[in-house]
């Protein structure tokens, strides 16, 4: 009783653990009841979530629980779910060719929301999330196609690639004039200024082009490709010279530079990492950014 | 009247400092009334009520492509149905202007009567009065269970006890059934329901609800009113001196006295009140508080005493109206001789209803001449524009045409402000209107569609033209249009 008495805090009423430090004695007011149970709720919680779910590393492999979930499973139901969502739209799209997927309004917009999905998560590391690209990738919102523009055209790019390690790959070969001594310097740049001229691009102050030996230059060494009147061939990849839209600048050092380095963009085939269905929604949306043909 | 006689009102009793910082529950059952406020309180129970639950059945055509029910909110198409009216979700602002209707009615109201809505109009207040109402039919007066709670077995109090909560939860699930019904179609949900195949989230609100109703209607009260409700506080700034308010007028009643004692006191010349200090006005009040302490927070004006009173006045003899709408200003008046007055057009109240008018006028107006398509142009942020190989410029745009007739239309597309300009539209249907490019836009719905705006003509550097997009409906000849900008470099 006596031992009792002392450990009352006399201020409180509250009886104390006995511990002490510097006189300052601690109260023991235990914790509340329902805070209580419901840490002890939460351990019985805990080992029914070993038991019953994939919980505990073990050396080679884990301890699977009985219920038998697995996240991959989860996401299995969801990509089923979204392919219910999609449901009707999805079926069609996948069995219309892609001019009756342009006739159709609706159809086009559905493909247009997934092309653009698609098109942010594959092609704008390069091409840019509005495809405006950049210096060596090709603006996709212009009506200038190296490799033609048509859908067919377009998803046969996108399936097999551009000198790609698909054995379909477009393949065109821009040679290295200069740094494989193919030509002597002045007549690189003599065609350079031939192939400016071509655009009807502004000389820079200080040079005299000498136009005639750079078309001279032009028809033997470019034309087979780029054509005698530089309009290209997409059948080659040879962009078309005459336009106003240069892939690697139009300046007249940018054109010395690619005459003499050459030019070997790459694309990689998507045919084998995309399902068809999402490719066709990508060649629409493609071609319907306004530069299709 | 004699100023000898004259009585101040009584004063509630000061505070103690040592009572404890919160009054413990005192629960209320008041006692059966009446009288032309319980008649008035019954009337618009069942108006308000009737509402609530049978609305969502009444059933309006629109026509093939819309649902016939006549209010409806439907979520997941994003549309709100109102009789004639379809309110889209860009046009919430119709709520803004309800909600501020809904105030100016309430002030206006305090300005006139005082607490008309707390009184008879709040769901509180209604709902509240109908679960007492079922708690006396099952329990009797507070008289008769008082007795009931000496003198009933236990087995009658239990049965009883199950009942009023039975009952009381049958209203709260109508309530909360009621409820969802307002989100999708009526019969076709309560046929869901029935059969156990409507969404989970409709059973998921009808147990919200119906927890919420038995709680605060069944056992809460009163105390939503005076502890919960911002409303009363907000009120005392409302109201002013000429603001009718259920009143004791202690002119008349003062000084009080039981029936027997007043009479013989009147008998001896001595002058004494009409109260006779029965207690029926405490008795009846659903907030349980003395009226003749005055006006008072916790009072939701709801009229019970007044008819309390009368009733009792009648018994005794004495003229009715000892507790009546009446104002503080008028008993102070009458003490000093003065007619009453009623002033119910002034200031206040003309602003209030001129305001209510100048609302509702210009939500009507708005909604009279708000057209039935609609056109919202983005420019294409990446690329800003686009030189194509004939070194013509291109700009892009996303345009979105809103159809909200209920039949699919056409709509011929236009672009002004860009010389030499030429509009190609992705998306479109073949045929074209006075080689405008045509668009089909489903019924309610908004379409999508990219157009595709270039020029040969020569722009002046860093050009940015004001462009005009508009969208013509080919039948109807109705026009929208929408600004935005050419870019050049």
């Amino acid at each position: 009783m006596a031992e009792h008495q002392k450990n009352v805090d006399a201020v409180t009423g509250v009886s104390t653990t006995g511990h002490e430090w510097d006189g300052i004695r601690e109260l023991n007011n235990p914790l509340p009841r329902w805070w209580l149970w419901t840490f002890y709720a939460c351990i019985v919680w805990a080992v029914v979530y070993w038991i019953a779910y994939p919980a505990w590393p073990l050396v080679s492999g884990y301890t699977s629980g009985v219920l038998g979930w697995k996240s991959r499973d989860a996401i299995e139901v969801q990509l089923a779910d979204l392919r219910t969502q999609r449901g009707a739209f999805a079926e069609k799209l996948q069995q219309a060719s892609l001019a009756e997927i342009e006739a159709n309004p609706e159809l086009l917009s559905f493909a247009r929301a997934q092309g653009r999905a698609a098109f942010g998560d594959n092609c704008a590391p390069c091409h840019g999330t509005g495809a405006a690209g950049s210096v060596g990738y090709p603006n996709l919102n212009d009506d200038d196609w190296m490799w033609g523009g048509s859908l067919e055209q377009i998803q046969q790019t996108l399936l097999h690639g551009i000198r790609s390690t698909d054995a379909d790959a477009h393949v065109g070969d821009m040679p290295a004039f200069g740094r494989d001594a193919m030509l002597p310097r002045p007549e690189i740049v003599a065609a350079a200024d031939y192939v400016r001229s071509l655009s009807n691009l502004p000389v820079p102050a200080g040079v005299t082009p000498d136009l005639a030996k750079g078309k001279e230059v032009f028809e033997t060494n470019c034309a087979a490709c780029h054509g005698a009147d530089g309009k290209g061939n997409i059948e080659l990849g040879a962009p078309n010279l005459t336009d106003g839209i240069w892939l690697y600048g139009s300046g007249r050092d940018n054109v010395i530079a690619s005459i003499t380095n050459g030019r070997a963009g790459i694309m990689p085939a998507w045919g084998g990492r995309l399902d068809p269905t999402t490719i066709k929604a990508l060649t629409v949306y493609v071609h319907a950014l306004g530069g299709g043909k | 009247m004699n100023m000898a006689t004259k009585v101040e009102r009584l004063e509630e009793p000061e505070y103690d400092d040592d009572a404890p910082l919160y009054e413990a529950r005192r629960k209320i059952y008041p006692i059966a009334v009446h009288g032309t406020f319980r008649r008035i309180k019954w009337a618009l129970l069942i108006v308000t009520l009737g509402i609530y639950y049978l609305l969502p059945f009444l059933r309006w055509d629109r026509g093939p492509n819309a649902p016939s029910q006549a209010v409806l909110v439907d979520l997941a198409n994003g549309r709100f149905y109102f009789f004639f009216i379809e309110i889209w979700p860009q046009e919430i602002y119709y709520v803004t202007g309800l909600l501020i209707l809904a105030a100016l009615v309430l002030f206006l109201m305090n300005a006139v009567a005082g607490r008309l809505w707390c009184g008879y109009l709040c769901p509180q207040t209604v709902w509240t009065d109908l679960f007492q109402a079922i708690e006396r039919m099952v329990e009797g007066d507070p008289r008769e269970r008082r007795e009931k709670l000496k003198t009933a077995s236990r087995t009658q109090r239990v049965f009883e006890a199950a009942a009023k909560h039975t009952l009381w939860l049958m209203v709260a699930w109508w309530t909360g059934g009621a409820w969802v019904l307002y989100f999708a179609d009526a019969p076709t949900l309560v046929w869901q329901l029935f059969t156990g195949t409507a969404p989970l989230v409709a059973y998921l609100w009808i147990a919200i609800l119906t927890f919420t109703t038995y709680v605060l209607a069944g056992h809460m009260r009163e105390q939503v009113c005076t502890y919960m409700c911002p409303w009363p506080r907000i009120q005392a700034a409302l109201t002013d001196e000429y603001a009718f308010n259920v009143t004791y007028r202690y002119d008349r009643g003062e000084p009080r006295g039981s029936f027997k004692k007043s009479e013989a006191l009147r008998a001896a010349g001595v002058p004494s009140g009409d109260c006779i200090d029965c207690k029926q006005c405490v008795a009846a009040c659903p907030t349980g508080v003395d009226i003749r302490l005055g006006s008072q927070l916790a009072c939701i004006q709801c009229g019970l005493c007044i008819d309390a009173c009368d009733t009792v006045m009648n018994k005794v003899g004495r003229p009715t109206g000892l507790i009546a709408y009446d104002t503080e200003m008028n008993v102070e008046r009458r003490q000093q001789g003065l007619a009453p007055v009623a002033k119910v057009f002034r200031a206040r109240t003309l602003l209030y209803a001129g305001l209510i008018v100048v609302v509702g006028g210009i939500m009507v107006a708005t909604l009279a001449m708000r057209g039935s398509e609609g056109v919202s142009v983005i420019h294409d942020r990446n690329p800003l524009f686009v030189r194509l190989s004939d070194g013509s410029l291109r700009n892009a745009y996303t345009l979105r045409i809103v159809n909200k007739q209920s039949l699919p239309r056409r709509f011929a597309i236009a672009v002004d402000g860009v010389p030499e300009a030429q509009l190609e539209i992705v998306g479109g249907i073949s045929e074209t209107e006075n080689g405008h490019p045509v668009v089909e836009v489903g019924p309610d719905q908004t379409y999508e569609l990219r157009a595709l705006v270039s020029t040969h003509a020569k722009l002046p550097a860093s050009a940015s033209l004001p462009v005009t997009f508009s969208v013509t409906d080919v039948i109807g000849g109705e026009t929208t249009t929408a600004p935005d900008h050419f870019k050049g470099p």
